[in-house]
């Protein structure tokens, strides 16, 4: 973008600012730190200019909206056309509750919803199972069987809504639960549409909910990834997440890096199943992290385009455009707050959501102020959606595409970004993949020095968090919070023995059966699952069918 | 002969995998040169127990996240109580209620360190406590 000429200039002009201005001005008054760095630990200069990005070529680099590279945007008017999709995460209780919840948040304004599941739900245990104690209903809702997911979903036309359900080690499960909903509502599978995260890579490496070892549930990802491509055209199968990555304590490069070259396992994985890249690459869709430090998290979001239409062109060799282009959500970051003077959070967040926007999301979650001490409030989860609003129909940061483009440091930062990518991919490539490299703990070591290397720094008061290691106050202000009581664990215990006692028992045999009989072989498990799931199975029975297959999974020490 | 190192059990009860917390823990307290046993994910109060026992620790931290601590935690201090194990300091992070920290308390629990807790008031918290019941 600079031409020899111009670039041996302001070589010359740089040179002669340091000496007249910048140096007199540092004697006078050193830089407040040695060294600066983003939350990363990504260093940062204390000026870009042109010449940091001499030798970008705008059409290669940047380009345009809606055309390869995607550097600025997948959508050729982006928010000028649409607005992100404003999906507050919700879950807690029983499935009455929630379902309330969601239709609180339709009233709101709020346009998708997006279902928090309860660890029980999450690890594929039955509320009534003793492993289940003290936990359901806490971190999201209470889903045990296809009667739970119909109360979920009562009253809420399945295809008027999209639907985002954040779950992995049992996946096919909860979706299969989903679409047989939408069957009894009479909607169409061709036309329901959401999305499943179905990412168990990302469990090995940072969340930890697996089930099942890595192999078995890539099949189970793949076996997904093909039912939808021919059953349920417009959903997402799979939400490849760096969220988790970066929650566990992970740099913003790492967290790109990881969640990139995971999907680059899944990719492989259903071409290696036999589909044509292009039947399925369009409907993959990623989630990240929106964490503090502004500019780099812009950077990441903008690095994330090229890199995936750079990995799916020419990696994959995927032909349709639609292929190439990494459409994502985005959520605040939850590690970032506080329990100490939780207002702070408002301003982190609405700092973050703005990030997010500015790095071109295709959906956002704004968490609330009271999430480092529990689920949100009614209030507290309004006031998380109308930080969303603020940004979009008051700040003016949606009239016009990609605004930081140009920006010789996001310019900087996005290209960092990338050659970072590439260097992670190919120590992964060499380790013989993703799962390979899980398998040997790479990916948890990395995360695991960086998230110590962060709280060191913290420790020492090299970073700084508001009200956490500086302007303190003693006496905290009370907020109110959210208490999920016993009675969820009570109702679903009840709801459960009832549904065992009165559902056909022999067919829930013979369909768990045939499910172990299919898992075995090699066809693909989503029909079986319905099956199950039809006959009112549990959740818990079918993940232990499955269990009984596959086995079970123990982190290596490292 | 040296004094004995500090032995402390690191340990998520429940269902929950989030170990960053946990992990940073560990490390820090080997780093203030202790010796730390974790106990990995996903143990039930009946194993950390008996860990703690097969061990010989002189703490147990717990971390949990979950909002499960009303029901996990007193089943620790319980099973800890019927072992004997009484002298075994019992510390709980994680995101706790400051209304449940008083009932956490008075089951047992010596001290509870919410998110944003600095490592080396852990440590020094530990050092000081284990010192007194030794």
């Amino acid at each position: 973008m600079v031409t020899k000429e111009m670039k041996s200039h302001l070589d010359i002009a740089l040179e002669r600012w340091e000496e007249e201005t910048l140096h007199p001005a540092l004697r006078k008054r050193p830089e407040r730190m040695p060294e600066f760095t983003t939350v990363s630990h990504h260093p940062v200069k204390r000026l870009y200019t042109p010449l940091d990005i001499a030798d970008m070529d705008y059409e290669r680099d940047i380009g345009f909206p809606g055309e390869y590279p995607f550097t600025r945007g997948v959508y050729p008017t982006m928010y000028r056309g649409r607005l992100w999709t404003m999906r507050q995460f919700a879950g807690f209780g029983t499935a009455f509750d929630t379902n309330r919840r969601f239709k609180y948040l339709l009233e709101q304004g709020q346009t998708g919803l997006s279902v928090a599941f309860d660890l029980p739900t999450l690890m594929g245990v039955d509320s009534d199972d003793p492993a289940a104690a003290g936990e359901v209903g806490k971190c999201g809702v209470a889903i045990s069987s296809l009667e739970d997911m119909e109360v979920l979903f009562d009253g809420i036309p399945l295809d008027q809504v999209t639907t985002s359900m954040t779950i992995n080690a049992p996946a096919s499960v909860i979706f299969a639960m989903y679409l047989v909903v939408a069957e009894k509502q009479g909607a169409d599978w061709k036309k329901i549409s959401g999305t499943i995260q179905n990412d168990i890579l990302k469990e090995y490496i940072a969340q930890k909910e697996w089930i099942y070892p890595p192999h078995p549930s890539m099949r189970l990802v793949v076996d997904s990834i093909i039912f939808c491509t021919r059953e349920v055209p417009r959903w997402h199968p799979i939400s490849i997440s760096g969220y988790h990555i970066r929650e566990a304590g992970s740099t913003a490069l790492q967290e790109l890096a990881f969640t990139l070259r995971d999907g680059i396992e899944y990719v492989q994985a259903v071409v290696d199943a036999g589909l044509d890249v292009d039947a399925f690459a369009p409907r993959l869709s990623f989630f990240f992290n929106s964490h503090n430090d502004f500019f780099e998290e812009i950077a990441k979001f903008r690095a994330a385009r090229r890199v995936w239409a750079k990995v799916m062109r020419e990696r994959f060799g995927a032909k349709d455009p639609r292929s190439w282009m990494c459409r994502f959500h985005t959520q605040t970051a939850g590690c970032s707050l506080t329990a100490q003077q939780p207002y702070n959070n408002v301003v982190r967040t609405a700092i973050q959501a703005l990030a997010a926007v500015l790095g071109g999301t295709q959906s956002l979650h704004t968490n609330s102020l009271d999430e480092a001490l529990a689920l949100p409030t009614e209030q507290a989860a309004q006031l998380a959606l109308r930080t969303q609003q603020i940004i979009a129909y008051e700040s003016g940061v949606t009239n016009t595409i990609d605004p930081l483009a140009g920006s010789y440091f996001v310019e900087t930062l996005t290209n960092e970004m990338e050659r970072g990518c590439w260097d992670y991919f190919e120590k992964i490539d060499a380790m013989g993949g993703m799962i390979a490299a899980i398998e040997r703990g790479f990916p948890q070591r990395e995360i695991q020095e960086a998230s110590y290397r962060y709280q060191q720094a913290v420790e020492r008061g090299e970073k700084i968090i508001v009200g956490v290691n500086k302007f303190v106050v003693e006496e905290e202000e009370e907020i109110p919070i959210l208490y999920i009581d016993d009675s969820v664990a009570e109702t679903q215990r009840e709801r459960l023995r009832q549904l065992r006692a009165r559902r056909d028992n022999a067919k829930v045999e013979r369909t768990l059966a045939a499910l172990k009989e299919a898992a075995r072989g090699t066809e693909n498990t989503m029909p079986y699952i319905l099956e199950c799931v039809r006959a009112y199975a549990t959740l818990g029975e079918i993940c232990n069918a499955l269990k009984e297959v596959f086995g079970t999974y123990q982190e290596p020490t490292f | 002969m040296a004094e004995r190192k500090i032995r402390v059990l690191i340990a998520k009860p429940g269902l929950d995998g989030h170990d960053r917390g946990a992990k940073v823990i560990a490390r820090a307290l080997r780093d203030a040169g202790m010796e730390v046993i974790y106990t990995g994910l996903r143990q039930t109060p009946e194993q950390i127990v008996q860990a703690a026992l097969q061990e010989d620790v002189d703490c147990i931290g717990l971390s949990i996240l979950s909002g499960a601590h009303m029901v996990l935690v007193p089943q620790v201090m319980k099973l800890l109580h019927e072992k004997g194990l009484d002298h075994i300091l019992v510390v709980v992070g994680g995101i706790i209620p400051d209304e449940d920290v008083p009932k956490l308390k008075q089951v047992g629990v010596a001290e509870v360190f919410p998110p944003g807790t600095l490592l080396d008031d852990i440590i020094r918290f530990i050092r000081e406590h284990v010192r007194q019941r030794a």
